[in-house]
């Protein structure tokens, strides 16, 4: 029986190769498709999945979108806004006059059709996991964003994806190009509405020496059985800075991975993030940062709060090279539990091969604390009231590292109406 | 009016208080003294409201309604307020938005309107000032990186804001120095009212230097053993408490 499934999501995929191998960047899809089935679709012996069997979880595979309109979702930011939905770029859900001069704006279908070189060559760092690979194999759509050598940007640019509608597998990569110097907000925001929904993006930054990019990503809440993984994967040369939040409403299976490699001296990288989890939501957040050169610095601060069934996971890996002399690391995952059936698997790792850097990393997993809620119901707070207060609380120990009041004032009301949810509960 | 009676209390099978009874009238400062370990916080905390005591027997009485049956933030709203020895430092609430949250949850609870931000800001800064409570220490979140003296100040900030009908000091003096000690003293002295009665519970005599009762509480032994007026607590500096824990045995 297995092997019959198995052999389904295999022919699956496969066609989807055959269907995309002719639709641009033919060498990269090859090459990363071969990559994708000598490993396969990750189960829990591949150590990096080990908490998140994809494998089981996409025993049967939705036919792959076909691009089928949807109406763009509310607003949650003010941005120039630009919608990837059910797998294609639509320009006539995107402000595209509203960007400023210093960017440079194209869908990916077109930029692959059109091999353009930079581009393809931007578009696929290296990367050992097998589902990144699958979605360089099978990609469809995308944005792709070019700011120019210097170009400072002030109004935040938002990256939409939306799944919408019927179930479907659905591959869409992005790719932000930023020159030397060049400084922008990007949004990210996934929005994943439809039943049975299955989601392998990519988001693929490159930044040029001294670019610096803030990223404030917004996963909203999928269905039960939606499957998304999300990779992020950066290259950031020397002095350049991404620093980037993301706030993960849970809902099915998800998987956010982000990858990193510090190529350049100095470069400066923060992955932070919250995540909301309650139902039978599976969130699993697994990091790896490369420090190749020295004096690079990288943080990374998570939060999960974990109610009712839900399960989170925080994977990070901080790997410095022989090279990467005065390496400043810190890394930290902390957890609360909010019911008895909540968990949470914290694995925090480094691997240091430079001798002169500082690097520390810390986890803890935990609950409510009593005194914290006493304290504030002899105050006056009823006792949910307290609580939440002090999941916000600790939701801003993370959210706190977003720098723009305007994107951290709604991510706080996106936790407020999480939070309002959870007291409208019986 | 407080009326504790005949108060028993146990956490698991230990007996901590074992037949308390007093009386604070309206504008009272009642001050309980008594040597450590004599359940002089359990008192404070089964006021409040906290979990995990066992009230076996007795009544707790403000204005001839039981405390007993209220959820903690009743309690609050009724007009409680317990200043605690230990004030816990919550990382990630901001401070502004807990003295707010909670001044509007008590108001909500007596059906009052809520204050809106510009008075509530008044309200605020007057506190502050005279508790020389700075604006930094108003931006930090609650209590979090505050000195010993710090948080005691911004206890008694918070009861300045929160108008409590009773108020209870639960060894407000500890971890202060002199000068902190006469700030905060200051402040609960400019609260003194007709109408608002203060239990303050220490071990020793110097705060009531500064904070000087009406009325004074040997405690030992889970109960009330002596009462009597200011005097009390200077002869108490004397002779320490070894007659009532004597007494007691």
């Amino acid at each position: 029986m297995s092997v019959m499934t198995e052999t389904t999501t295999q022919a699956t995929l496969s066609d989807f190769f055959e269907t995309m191998r002719s639709a641009g960047a033919g060498e990269l899809r090859s090459a990363s498709w071969e990559a994708f089935e000598l490993k396969g679709l990750p189960n829990r012996r591949v150590e990096s999945w080990h908490y998140t069997d994809l494998k089981q979880a996409l025993r049967s595979v939705a036919p792959l979108s076909r691009g089928t309109p949807a109406a763009a979702p509310e607003r949650l930011f003010d941005a120039a806004r630009l919608s990837v939905v059910n797998g294609a770029f639509r320009a006539d859900l995107s402000d595209l006059a509203a960007l400023p001069p210093g960017v440079d704006v194209c869908s990916l279908r077109e930029a692959l059709t059109d091999g353009d070189a930079e581009i393809i060559a931007a578009l696929a760092p290296a990367c050992e996991d097998a589902v990144v690979a699958l979605n360089a194999a099978l990609m469809q759509d995308g944005v792709v964003l070019r700011l120019a050598p210097g170009v400072e940007i002030a109004r935040p640019i938002e990256i939409a994806t939306i799944v919408a509608g019927e179930a479907q597998s659905c591959f869409t990569r992005s790719l932000v190009i930023a020159g030397a110097g060049a400084k922008a907000t990007i949004i990210e925001t996934a929005v994943g509405q439809g039943a049975g929904a299955q989601e392998n993006q990519a988001l693929v930054f490159a930044l040029h020496a001294g670019a610096e990019i803030d990223h404030v990503g917004c996963v909203k809440a999928a269905a039960e059985d939606a499957v998304r993984v999300h990779s992020l994967l950066a290259t950031l040369d020397a002095k350049a800075a991404l620093n980037s939040f993301v706030l993960i409403e849970g809902g099915g299976l998800l998987r956010r991975q982000n990858f990193a490699r510090l190529q350049g001296a100095h470069a400066r990288l923060a992955f932070n993030g919250a995540s909301l989890l309650r139902g039978r939501a599976h969130a699993d957040t697994t990091l790896v940062v490369v420090h190749a050169k020295p004096h690079g610095q990288s943080r990374e601060k998570f939060r999960a709060i974990v109610d009712e069934s839900a399960t989170g996971v925080f994977q990070g890996k901080v790997i410095v090279e022989p090279h990467a002399q005065k390496t400043d690391g810190a890394m930290q995952s902390k957890a609360l539990l909010l019911s008895d059936a909540a968990a949470m698997n914290n694995k925090p790792e480094l691997e240091i091969f430079a001798d002169d850097v500082t690097c520390g990393h810390g986890a803890t997993c935990g609950r409510l604390d009593r005194d914290h809620l006493f304290y504030l119901q002899a105050r006056g707070l009823p006792r949910r009231d307290a609580e939440a207060l002090l999941i916000e609380g600790f939701a801003n120990e993370a959210m706190s590292e977003v720098a723009d009041d305007r994107l951290r004032d709604a991510l706080t009301a996106r936790v407020h109406r999480w939070l309002a949810e959870r007291g409208a509960q019986p | 009016m407080l009326e504790i009676k005949n108060l028993h209390v146990s956490v698991g099978e230990r007996k901590i208080l074992n037949g308390l009874s007093l009386t604070v009238k309206d504008g009272e400062v009642a001050a309980i003294m008594g040597p450590n370990g004599t359940g002089k916080s359990t008192l404070s905390y089964v006021i409040a409201g906290r979990e995990g005591y066992d009230v076996t027997d007795g009544e707790v009485l403000l204005d001839g309604e039981n405390l007993l049956q209220l959820d903690p933030h009743e309690r609050a709203a009724k007009g409680v307020f317990l200043a605690f020895q230990y004030p816990v430092e919550i990382p990630g609430v901001a401070t502004m938005t807990f003295l707010k949250a909670a001044l509007n949850a008590q108001r909500r609870s007596r059906g009052e309107p809520e204050l809106q931000t510009p008075e509530f800001m008044k309200r605020v800064k007057e506190a502050s000032t005279k508790l020389g409570v700075s604006q930094d220490m108003l931006r930090r979140p609650l209590n979090s990186g505050f000195s010993g003296g710090e948080k005691k100040r911004m206890e008694v900030l918070q009861m300045a804001l929160l108008e409590p009908q009773l108020g209870i000091l639960d060894e407000t003096d500890s971890g202060l120095d002199i000068d902190a000690l006469r700030v905060v003293s200051e402040g609960v002295n400019a609260l003194r009212a007709s109408d608002r009665s203060f239990l303050v519970i220490t071990h020793y005599q110097r705060l009531l230097d500064y904070i000087r009762p009406d009325t004074v509480h040997v405690m030992a032994q889970g109960r009330i053993m002596r009462s009597g007026g200011p005097q009390l607590a200077r002869e108490l500096e004397e002779r320490g408490y070894k007659d009532y824990i004597g007494e007691a045995a």
